[in-house]
């Protein structure tokens, strides 16, 4: 079965090849960058079609390289992985489309988009990682491969953002890295499976299993973007919009829950962490998350930066989800790495067009943007209400199944939690939504492109946000269809924990 | 003839003197002493290639030189570390060859001054094959007495090599570094009379075997280890290191930094795994100290550096510190110790020369390197600023890269010994050098576009040299198994 | 106890290390560094040929061998230290060279 092993080497080389030819490619050579990144992004998406198909008739992807004796550099394809890797090849495929617009006649195009393919090549691999260590190599190349994104800008500003996300995310790796040689050292190699395999230890290595849950935690939690090690995501704002779509919504703050997702189900185990009693403080670090990052959301007025807070509240969904620890609830959770994605992206699509078109940076100046930027405007709607919760939309999915969990596992108290973010939500996404609908135009545009017609802007700019919105409002509402999200967080669930 | 001369353990030889007799060769060819130092470069490498390779095939290999036996003959052994840092060497130096034929060119080109630089180039290479050549044959000896002559060997050479860029500032501090070069080698040797009064003999494996406690002994341990210890530039030794390192010839910097320290190291290492059983843990906390003392100190001071070279340098002071540490790791058994630190050994030997070597390119293109004016030499330079990067990374131990799979090995052993302040130390040294590393990456790195400044006068294989050498440096992140698996050849 | 004239010597082999050790360290001069290293390097040989003379009547040969051949390797030592310290007087017109440390450290 060569072919199986070959696919997921396939799929990485799908986006790394073209990244390495395009650091080569001058400056001008716009159309050969362009049809590589194209070429490189459809050809993933269709080798991830396979890989599902594979993986729904049962067969098995794996990949092993020695890199120590003993110590194996793992790619699996499992359920979970499959998820995310699907995830981050679409929105690959949006954002590629989107920052080849966004980024017409800006200068450094070839580092940029060389940067671009690395990030996606290595989420990839966050995503097919098949033990512990496999994880922990490709989490770190995440931060290398990001920080020239983040400064991409090269102003004072962006370096001293991108000097910010370094101290976190270098300190957040080496705590996962001391955590993962501790674990490494106590039982040796970890692979990743479901229910985990530290039981055993639980009564002999109790308080050492709990520290190291904290190191590896704390580890991916900064890249989660967990108060309090969240610090760094509202400034890498600076970066250009595509960036922190890519960012917020496909690669590192998603790799962060994602390495949550992994470390409490497939490291530990639901059990053993329910014994150990390291649910609780999760859950109550998600909820403190949750609350304190829609407040944040409130007081900003710079549409990125409230985006950024949202980014801050809305993942630790998924970590609330997980800590639960009900079958429901972990698959609330886990649709909501999708749905938040999708949300997400579209939300920063179009923070991008409002900035790049008009000019406008500021929530307090969008009034009348309805009018002028219609299309975008309406993606931007769809997303929005999504995050808030309203059904039938993907958040409302997400939500529901959080709170049928949370009450399933007697924590009522919760649902408070969600109303309550959802208010929130609705209080810092619901003036954005009415003054750019409903009030009139205050002053003249700051920089406006004057591009008119059918289209408010570059169609690059404008089909991505559509296509995301519309698929974000589609796995709403066809939610219990055999094609959505949700169908097969429920295939992954049940596999796991027989629901 | 050919017959005796290819058997076995003759390989051993070669990769000794072959650069010594290219040496000698481009000596003699004054006009034009590039073509034979890149050719025997070359060879040099294929031996030391065919040495490894018959090592894993055949075995530890083991030649004495003239036929006679010790303990009055000097022998020569090739086991599993010495092959692993002939080829190290090998590797590295081949790549510094081709750099510095490059460089040279590139040179001389620049019309000004053109003679001293054709000067230089002329010294360079025989100076360059006979530390070389002294290197090997310091990795290969079985005999102290002649490591000692290979010391000041590679001591004489490397400061020769040192002052040859002309600037005030290396003839100080090459002076300095002659001054504690011989100082360490005539510790050594007192200590080298001393293990002989004690032994009667002077091959080491014999010393060794024999070793029990006594004064004597005592006394030579003392006077050798503090003889290397100056050599090595550990910390608080490693005053004469920075200014001779950043003030030389980019490809000799390169050379000291990833190359000759390691050799003074080897030595020692050897030595102390042998008088481990008499030092104890104390000893091996001193060295433990010191290395951590070094780690910390060196990555301040490279941190506050202005200048890019001297940025590298005071890296290496730190990275030292790194050797050092690992030997209170050696009580559970030396066998995983010496992997760790041997991978850290080779790993850091291509990155930094990597490193050295793009600063210099850096150098030579700017007419400067002064670490705030450095954005836009992406532009000019991308495969330099991408071999840097590459080498930093690595240095950082950040994955894929050789450094990485050593920082795991190192904790590794720290977590299951548990020895929670060597933990605590290399965790704090891994941020500091990723604090310094990316001092001076964002500023290489920088997207800031800079205009106006002028033709690229480096040449090619100097941008590919550096970037294939820190590619090595990747590529060890992945192999790690073979490099372990020749280390692991000792019987 | 009577002191054998080997013992003597070795003594005094390692009493002029030291004083060259001494020296080394304290004098500022590079010349008389090179010298206080010249007479270290007699030290180190003296007391190396007394070590033949430990093992009975035989003369043991290895030791002296060594310093012979040590003897070669200090002279080239020698000789590049002087002909880097003449270089140092040249570049600076002075000998001194604790007091060119603040020069060393710049470009």
């Amino acid at each position: 079965m060569i072919w199986q092993n070959w696919l997921l080497i396939m799929i990485m080389l799908s986006s790394l090849v073209p990244g390495l030819i395009i650091f080569s490619l001058g400056e001008s050579r716009h159309g050969l960058r362009t049809s590589l990144n194209l070429f490189g992004a459809i050809t993933k998406m269709v080798l991830v079609l396979v890989m599902i198909l594979g993986i729904h008739q049962g067969h098995s992807f794996a990949v092993h390289l020695a890199l120590l004796p003993g110590l194996e550099l793992v790619l699996r394809a499992d359920p979970l992985s499959a998820l995310f890797v699907t995830l981050s090849s679409i929105l690959w495929l949006f954002t590629t489309i989107y920052a080849i617009a966004y980024l017409e006649d800006s200068p450094n195009r070839s580092h940029f988009f060389g940067y671009f393919s690395l990030c996606v090549t290595v989420t990839i691999g966050i995503a097919l990682a098949g033990n512990l260590l496999t994880f922990l190599f490709f989490f770190e190349m995440l931060t290398l491969s990001t920080y020239p994104l983040v400064v991409h800008r090269g102003t004072a500003e962006a370096m001293a953002a991108g000097r910010v996300y370094l101290i976190y995310t270098l300190s957040g790796g080496l705590l996962l890295f001391l955590g993962v040689v501790w674990l490494h050292n106590l039982v040796g190699p970890v692979d990743f499976c479901m229910g985990g395999q530290l039981a055993p230890l639980v009564e002999s290595h109790g308080k050492t299993l709990f520290m190291i849950y904290y190191l590896l935690i704390a580890g991916v939690g900064v890249k989660a973007a967990l108060v309090p090690l969240h610090g760094w995501l509202p400034r890498a704002m600076v970066a250009p919009a595509p960036v922190s779509a890519l960012l917020h919504a496909v690669a590192v703050v998603k790799a962060g829950a994602f390495g949550i997702i992994r470390i409490v189900l497939d490291v530990y185990g639901l059990d053993t962490a329910g014994e150990l009693g390291l649910l609780f403080p999760l859950m109550l670090l998600a909820t403190v998350t949750i609350i304190y990052g829609s407040i944040y959301a409130l007081r900003q007025d710079n549409l990125k930066h409230r985006l950024a807070f949202s980014t801050v509240s809305q993942v630790s969904y998924i970590a609330l989800g997980i800590s639960i620890g009900n079958p429901l609830a972990i698959m609330g959770g886990m649709v909501h790495l999708v749905h938040q994605g999708l949300m997400k992206i579209t939300l920063f699509f179009c923070a991008g067009n409002i900035a790049e078109t008009l000019g406008v940076h500021d929530i307090s100046r969008m009034n009348g943007v309805g009018r002028r930027l219609p299309l975008t405007m309406a993606a931007f709607t769809l997303a929005a209400i999504g995050m808030i919760g309203l059904p039938p939309m993907a958040g409302f999915v997400s939500k529901w199944y959080l709170g049928l969990g949370a009450l399933a596992q007697g924590q009522g108290w919760l649902i408070g939690i969600l109303v309550l973010s959802s208010l929130l939500n609705a209080a810092y996404f619901l003036p954005i939504l009415y003054g750019a609908w409903f009030k009139e135009q205050e002053a003249e545009w700051p920089d406006d492109s004057g591009m008119t017609g059918p289209l408010e802007c570059h169609w690059m700019l404008v089909v991505p946000p559509i296509i995301t919105a519309v698929i974000s409002l589609l796995v709403g509402l066809l939610a219990n269809s055999n094609l959505s999200p949700l169908a097969w967080v429920r295939f992954i669930v049940s596999a796991g924990y027989g629901l | 003839m050919m017959g005796l001369l290819l058997k076995n353990d003759c390989w051993l030889i070669w990769p000794f003197v072959l650069p010594l007799f290219g040496a000698l060769l481009s000596f003699l060819f004054k006009q034009r002493p590039r073509l034979p130092g890149l050719i025997v470069a070359l060879l040099t490498t294929l031996s030391s290639g065919v040495l490894a390779w018959k090592l894993v095939r055949h075995g530890v290999g083991r030649y004495d030189l003239g036929g006679w036996q010790p303990p009055l003959g000097i022998s020569l052994r090739g086991d599993g570390p010495a092959v692993l840092m002939v080829l190290m060497t090998a590797v590295t130096g081949l790549a510094i060859s081709i750099y510095a034929g490059g460089y040279f060119r590139s040179r001389i080109a620049k019309v000004e001054d053109e003679r001293r630089h054709i000067i230089q180039e002329r010294f360079f290479w025989p100076l360059w094959l006979l530390l070389w050549g002294a290197l090997n044959g310091l990795f290969l000896s079985a005999d102290i007495f002649n490591m000692y002559i290979t010391l000041e060997l590679v001591a004489l050479s490397s400061v020769g090599l040192t002052v040859l860029s002309g600037k005030p500032a290396s003839q100080v501090a090459g002076m300095r570094y002659l001054l504690v070069s011989i100082l360490g080698s005539l510790s050594f040797l007192l200590g080298v009379g001393f293990l002989y009064k004690a032994f009667g003999s002077l091959d080491l494996a014999t010393i060794q075997a024999a070793l029990s406690f006594s004064p004597p002994v005592a006394m030579a341990m003392a006077l050798i280890s503090v003889g290397l210890l100056l050599k090595s530039a550990l910390f608080p030794f490693h005053f004469w290191l920075p200014p001779a390192h950043a003030n030389a010839l980019a490809p000799v910097s390169a050379i000291l930094s990833g190359l000759v320290v390691k050799g003074s190291w080897y030595l020692f290492f050897r030595f102390w795994l042998g008088f481990l059983p008499l030092i104890g843990d104390g000893g091996n906390a001193v060295m433990a100290a010191l290395g951590g003392a070094a780690i910390i100190w060196g990555a301040f001071q490279a941190f506050s550096q202005q200048r890019l070279k001297m940025l590298v340098a005071y890296s290496t002071v730190a990275q030292i510190g790194y050797l050092f540490i690992i030997f209170p790791l050696t009580g559970a058994g030396a066998g995983p110790a010496a992997s760790a630190v041997f991978y850290f050994a080779i790993s850091h030997s291509c990155a930094k020369a990597a490193m050295f070597l793009a600063a210099g390119t850096i150098f030579l293109q700017m007419g400067h390197d002064r670490i705030r004016d450095l954005a836009g030499v992406r532009q000019l330079l991308p495969i330099t600023s991408f071999a840097f990067a590459l080498g930093g990374l690595s240095l950082m131990g950040l994955p894929p890269s050789g450094g990485f799979i050593a920082k795991y090995m190192y904790l590794s052993m720290a977590v299951s010994q548990d020895r929670w302040w060597l933990v605590l130390l290399i965790v704090i040294g891994s941020g500091l050098t990723a604090a310094y590393i990316f001092r001076a990456v964002s500023h290489i790195l920088s997207p800031k576009m800079v205009h106006g400044q002028g033709q690229v006068v480096v040449a090619p294989c100097m941008e590919w040299s550096a970037l294939a050498l820190a590619l090595v440096a990747i590529l060890l992140g992945f192999i790690a198994p073979l490099p372990l698996a020749l280390l692991g050849v000792t019987g | 106890m009577s002191v054998s004239p080997t013992f003597v010597y070795g003594l005094t082999g390692l009493f002029l290390f030291v004083v060259g050790l001494g020296g080394l360290i304290s004098c500022p001069q590079l010349l008389r560094k090179i010298l206080a290293v010249n007479i270290m390097v007699s030290g180190v040989f003296l007391f190396l040929v007394t070590i033949g003379y430990g093992h009975g009547v035989i003369i043991d040969p290895v030791p002296h061998a060594m310093v012979l051949t040590g003897i070669v390797v200090s002279v080239s030592g020698t000789a590049v230290a002087l002909a880097l310290a003449c270089r140092v007087h040249e570049t600076f017109n002075m000998s001194d060279l604790l007091k060119r440390r603040t020069r060393s450290n710049d470009r």
